[in-house]
């Protein structure tokens, strides 16, 4: 691609100074713009997978983790829970094969101060799980331990530990999964049993992407360092 | 074959007007971007990355296509190529689908080229298939982008008319589905809306049954359905080419 060009003299002087004035102002505009994070408004509420469908152009795998990339980007605290939770489902009903939703909602969402907003995550967790338990089983599995060990609700880890145990057929979930409810009432602290489910889900190949693993072992490291464990 | 010869005479012209350099730039700034999003995801970081590439280069193959053969269709015209090739001892037909075949044959290697970047990611027997259906989806873009060219003679129609036509084809199922779903108003002008969806879905390509992502994200599609949804390219690809020798063969040129 070669074209005949006229020599930079050819081009009157008043053009190359509002051009470079132009392109100054640009950089000096830009430049004063907030560069850190960006002060977010609240969560809109959630569209309708049908609309989200009809944005994606056909693209609904890309479009399902685009917008929870799109989640992560707001801050957890006075994070508005029920248009969240409308969020992943409306992401989740676009890719129901992605595990992104249910993975926030159980590692990210759940894992919150806020009682009742750890609650309505796991809450969706588990309604989610019901649809496709020999798939979804983990995330179910880890809500049980932060019902367990966040919530200090036992009733309702033990009501997961049983859903895991009676809705899983697949033969890939193992046993330790299906025996869940001894996991829980045994009496073992939150880092020894977050330890053996990680362990567990490494060896079963559950967990294969780089981003999942060095997540999950940097929440096992905060762990371990908010029980002063060397 | 002067069929051939028209072809080869298109496929020349793409390359020196730098299409090989655009179909690279938009890898680049493909895998930048698949690159950069998945720094920021926690999890499924491989799975975002192949869904961007993937999305992104098919974008760019149906653009690069119909801005190409939009292009230079007009381009002919305007400088009087065409009169001056009607002139020569072909028939109508001969040079239409000369032409045809060239940016057909631009679409298949764009697809191709595309395909073998998604390897490092994706298993090569979905790959495959993936690459197959996009030079199909390519080249009837490329059949589209040549009827509007010809017939509406005009760049900037010609362009939109085809980006219409494509975009209303991949949303076309979406759109049925809001019109047809449970909450759907049960008045009589939703009912005459619900059909004239059903009717304009008549006559679109159903674009949104190939060139899935899920393929190769989740496995390759059964042989049946593939075969179907390629079918029914190949059955629009050529009422278009139909409809483009009709009016080709009217136009008093």
């Amino acid at each position: 691609m070669t074209r005949d060009e006229r020599p930079v003299a050819a081009v009157p002087r008043w053009v190359l100074v509002l051009l470079g004035m132009a392109l100054g102002a640009q950089v000096a505009l830009q430049g004063t713009r907030h560069s850190g994070p960006a002060e977010r408004e609240s969560l809109p509420p959630a569209p309708s997978a049908e609309a989200l469908s009809l944005a994606a152009f056909g693209e609904r795998a890309l479009l399902s983790r685009l917008a929870m990339l799109y989640l992560q980007a707001f801050d957890l605290r006075g994070l508005d829970y029920d248009r969240l939770i409308a969020w992943l489902g409306a992401t989740l009903e676009l890719d129901p094969r992605s595990e992104y939703p249910l993975f926030a909602a159980a590692r990210l969402y759940a894992e919150v101060p806020d009682p009742e907003r750890s609650r309505a995550a796991l809450e969706f967790v588990h309604e989610r799980f019901l649809a496709d338990p020999d798939r979804r089983w983990p995330w179910l599995a880890h809500a049980a331990l932060v019902a367990k060990h966040r919530l200090k609700d036992l009733a309702l880890a033990r009501r997961y530990a049983q859903a895991i145990d009676r809705h899983t057929r697949a033969g890939n979930v193992p046993l330790w999964a299906r025996q869940m409810e001894i996991f829980i009432l045994e009496d073992m602290g939150e880092l020894e049993a977050a330890k053996i489910m990680l362990g567990g889900l490494l060896e079963s190949g559950e967990i294969d992407d780089p981003a999942e693993a060095a997540f999950l072992k940097q929440r096992l490291d905060a762990l371990e360092d908010a029980r002063g464990v060397k | 074959m002067p069929a051939a010869i028209l072809a080869r005479f298109v496929l020349a012209e793409a390359r020196r007007g730098g299409l090989p350099w655009l179909a690279l730039a938009s890898l680049i700034a493909a895998v930048s971007l698949a690159a950069f999003l998945s720094q920021v995801a926690i999890t499924e970081s491989r799975a975002l990355q192949l869904a961007v590439l993937a999305a992104v280069l098919r974008a760019a193959a149906v653009f690069l296509v119909a801005a190409q053969v939009a292009a230079s269709t007009l381009r002919e015209i305007d400088d009087k190529g065409l009169e001056l090739m009607l002139s020569l001892p072909l028939s109508r037909a001969t040079h239409y689908l000369g032409r045809f075949a060239g940016f057909a044959a631009c679409a298949v290697a764009l697809a191709a080229a595309f395909a073998a970047a998604l390897l490092p990611w994706a298993p090569p027997a979905a790959t495959a298939l993936w690459g197959v259906s996009l030079a199909c989806e390519a080249a009837l873009v490329a059949a589209a982008a040549l009827f509007f060219a010809m017939t509406l003679g005009q760049l900037v129609p010609a362009i939109a008319a085809t980006a219409g036509l494509y975009l209303l084809a991949r949303s076309i199922a979406a759109i049925q589905a809001i019109a047809a779903g449970p909450l759907a108003d049960d008045s009589a002008l939703s009912r005459i809306a619900s059909v004239a969806v059903d009717g304009v879905a008549l006559l679109l390509p159903r674009l949104d049954a190939v060139t899935h992502t899920d393929w190769l994200l989740y496995g390759a599609p059964g042989a049946g359905a593939y075969a179907a949804a390629l079918g029914g390219l190949a059955l629009y690809g050529t009422l278009l080419v139909a409809a483009g020798l009709f009016d080709f063969y009217r136009r008093s040129v």
